[in-house]
């Protein structure tokens, strides 16, 4: 099994959702997250310039089987590029196990 | 009688106006600040209008309306008392309003002085020095500033050539100035905000809740329809409506020429100035609301939306660190609204423009010296200033052990 974690646009979250979704993928968490990187936001607040380089950007975490992990990247990878500088990362690595917490069974058959 | 009741009504509904003003510069203020200083604000503001009104009542209406008394000060006695006409509540005491609705009238507008200085100190003051400066100041220094023009003091009978008589109508002096100089004065002796001048240049501390900013500037307007059309002293027809007219003409243009000025000089549509204007054309208008024709009230009104982006750059650049832009709104275009009674509509002229200039310097040199001895023997004493990680961490978590926003996690800054 693999956790996919991915850091992308929150104006792409929906996008990126509704992709998951047409590769089976149905489960999985996200959160708002503040971050740094190359991209600089330029601002004017009375009267004066300033630019902020905290980005403001959406967490996924998404645990699979490994034939599943391919489609998800490639899902995530075309749902949520812009091609600017900004669009985010993903993080691939191997999960050890798996619990169901209702009924306490493991593997990968916990995560159809 | 019946004239009186119906013009008793509308200065009580313009009591109500001008008192939900405070929930209007509360709102203003805390937009503009961080969310670390918003129990801090919200406090300083419940403080002003409670403690305020208790003054007004104690002292204030007293010193401010003293009856006949020597132009300078005068003090008619503590607390109130209904006049009387063979043993009954004398109605005659005045065709537009009866004494209770002239104390809460009067009381109301006390309170804003004081608000004022709250905005400009903003984010770094203990709130012990400023309790003490409030009651000191809303107190006693506004009531006697008062006292010269409204209570019927030396300015109101200033004389030069054939022209008599200091004018302001609603206080673009004598409530706006008065509060603008001693914020002026505060800001001076208090010094900017950690982190607002690096190495020279300013910078910008952005505002937390621009929607909450937003429906303060709102509120604030709608208040200024009983600020100055109260200032009519009745319901009188003519006078009210004109001087809704003028007020709201004044409002609009002053918000397009600060934001059309805003956005030529900084290429950016910047909501903050847009609304400042506002608050500048409602400033600039309450000196000569009910003697400016509409045209007039349009010109009063846009000078004072580009004086207010002039003024917040200029501030910004002698390094005082006025986080909600009060010295600006209400000093700067406080001093134009009083001056442009001798430029523009039925009173302009050359002798009325010095009789308003004097009127404009005698404000100056009392509120700067009265607010500048109080606040720097707060400074010698007690201190005015929060200390660096109180300042860093917030005045809420300090000075009050709350959280105004306990469920939700904000970007701290």
């Amino acid at each position: 099994m693999k956790k996919v974690e991915a850091i992308i646009r929150k104006s792409k979250f929906s996008n990126v959702k509704k992709a998951l979704h047409e590769v089976g993928v149905n489960f999985f968490s996200y959160w708002d997250v503040t971050g740094l990187g190359n991209e600089k936001e330029g601002h004017v607040y009375r009267g004066v310039s300033y630019s902020t380089s905290d980005i403001q950007r959406r967490y996924l975490s998404i645990v699979v089987n490994d034939d599943f992990e391919e489609v998800t990247i490639k899902a995530i990878l075309a749902a949520a590029s812009t091609g600017e500088v900004g669009d985010g990362k993903i993080f691939v690595s191997q999960v050890d196990e798996v619990y169901r917490i209702r009924t306490g069974e493991k593997g990968g058959n916990t995560l159809k | 009688m019946e004239l009186l009741t119906i013009n008793n009504v509308w200065m009580m509904i313009c009591t109500a106006l001008v008192f939900f003003m405070h929930s209007g510069f509360a709102f203003l203020e805390i937009g503009l600040t961080r969310q670390k200083n918003t129990i801090n604000i919200l406090f300083k503001n419940i403080f002003i209008i409670t403690v305020g009104l208790l003054l007004y009542y104690i002292v204030g209406f007293n010193l401010m309306y003293p009856g006949d008394f020597n132009g300078v000060f005068g003090f008619a006695g503590f607390g109130l008392e209904a006049p009387l006409a063979d043993g009954t509540f004398d109605l005659a005491y005045s065709e537009g309003y009866t004494y209770w609705t002239d104390f809460l009238f009067q009381g109301m507008f006390a309170a804003t002085a004081a608000t004022i200085v709250s905005g400009a100190v903003a984010e770094r003051m203990k709130i012990g020095a400023f309790m003490i400066f409030t009651v000191l100041y809303v107190g006693f220094v506004y009531p006697i500033a008062g006292s010269w023009q409204w209570g019927g003091g030396f300015l109101s009978s200033l004389t030069i050539g054939e022209t008599e008589g200091f004018y302001d109508f609603a206080g673009s002096t004598l409530v706006h100035s008065v509060g603008g100089w001693a914020a002026l004065v505060a800001v001076y002796l208090l010094g900017s905000r950690i982190g607002k001048f690096n190495n020279g240049k300013s910078q910008a501390i952005p505002g937390h809740s621009i929607p909450l900013a937003t429906a303060g500037v709102l509120i604030l307007w709608l208040g200024w329809f009983g600020f100055n059309g109260g200032s009519v002293l009745s319901a009188d027809p003519e006078a009210t409506s004109l001087t809704l007219v003028t007020t709201c003409l004044a409002a609009a243009a002053g918000g397009v020429i600060a934001m059309l000025t805003s956005t030529i000089l900084y290429k950016n549509l910047d909501l903050t100035m847009f609304l400042n204007g506002i608050l500048g054309g409602l400033v600039g208008i309450t000196a000569g609301a009910d003697q400016m024709s509409p045209g007039d009230a349009i010109l009063i009104g846009a000078i004072a939306g580009a004086l207010i982006v002039f003024a917040v750059s200029l501030i910004d650049k002698i390094k005082l660190d006025d986080p909600v832009g009060a010295i600006a709104v209400h000093l700067i275009c406080g001093i134009w609204g009083t001056l442009a009674v001798g430029l523009f509509g039925a009173k302009a002229g050359f002798d009325q423009f010095a009789i308003q200039l004097i009127g404009v310097l005698c404000y100056a040199v009392f509120c700067i010296a009265t607010s500048f001895i109080i606040i720097y023997i707060l400074k010698k004493t007690v201190g005015i200033r929060v200390s660096e990680r109180e300042e860093l961490e917030g005045l809420d978590a300090h000075e009050h052990k709350m959280d105004a926003y306990p469920d939700f996690r904000l970007n701290e800054h």
